[in-house]
């Protein structure tokens, strides 16, 4: 099966049409409803940290999204940048009374996105950063 | 896109959010709760209109509640659709935020603890 691809500019504007996008994908392939809502703000929260943090927000640079169904198996969501590298799995997620007492914004996105997906793989080389989020098909 | 409006009444505030709260619009829910919080009210921040909210968004409501405990204001949320609901579940933060199911009932809330 053909995957599907996605190329957007670093910009926090362009994650409406990242989240149209898994939502159709995942529609065609009548995968539920409440499940699809939960995979499509997994892949915003990790494209908007992307766009932010690696990116700064620069819409020169682009990031590349492809969506692959691997033998009704799993969903593959493959997210390309050439931003800075940043390996989730190195992320130590703050306790909730930490971010209430810092007063902090951010934090939670990349404690969604552990909770949601089945597996996170990241591997950075030659200035390309390759994010694969898994999610399990029951 | 979102939508936000600001309701002020006698002794309560309504933050009324309708649309999509996502890393590029929580600075319009960042600077309506930042006004709100300024007027040391009670804030019933009702959500019926929203349909989606990421990370962004929640961290909006986080981020004043120790201000709020300081200042001895209450943040009642209501009017959650299912997917909305979800979002503060899955970290839950639905334990650490008073959620409603609709205005009424927040402002029912309020009442009984003032």
């Amino acid at each position: 099966m053909q995957p599907y691809n996605i190329k957007i500019s670093c910009s926090t504007s362009r994650l409406l049409e990242v989240r149209q996008f898994i939502s159709s994908v995942l529609e065609a392939h009548n995968y539920p409803e409440i499940e699809t809502h939960k995979l499509v703000l997994a892949v915003d929260e990790v494209c908007a940290n992307l766009i932010i943090h690696s990116n700064d927000c620069n819409p020169k640079r682009e990031i590349e999204l492809t969506v692959k169904f691997n033998d009704q198996k799993s969903i593959i969501f493959e997210i390309v940048d050439k931003g800075v590298s940043f390996d989730m799995n190195q992320y130590k997620e703050p306790a909730l009374s930490e971010l209430v007492s810092s007063k902090r914004k951010g934090g939670l996105g990349l404690m969604l996105v552990k909770r949601i997906m089945d597996k996170i793989e990241f591997k950075s080389e030659k200035n390309t950063n390759i994010c694969r989020l898994i999610k399990l098909i029951d | 896109m979102v939508d936000i409006k600001h309701i002020v009444e006698e002794k309560i505030q309504i933050i009324e959010v309708s649309g999509d709260v996502d890393a590029s619009s929580s600075i319009h829910l960042d600077n309506a709760m930042s006004k709100a919080v300024e007027q040391k009210t009670n804030i019933i921040a009702d959500l019926s209109g929203l349909s989606y909210i990421s990370s962004a968004g929640l961290g909006v409501f986080m981020s004043y509640l120790q201000e709020m405990e300081n200042n001895n204001q209450q943040l009642i949320l209501c009017g959650l659709n299912e997917k909305v609901l979800e979002v503060f579940q899955i970290l839950g933060l639905d334990q650490l935020l008073i959620i409603k199911d609709n205005k009424e009932e927040a402002r029912l809330q309020l009442d009984a603890t003032v």
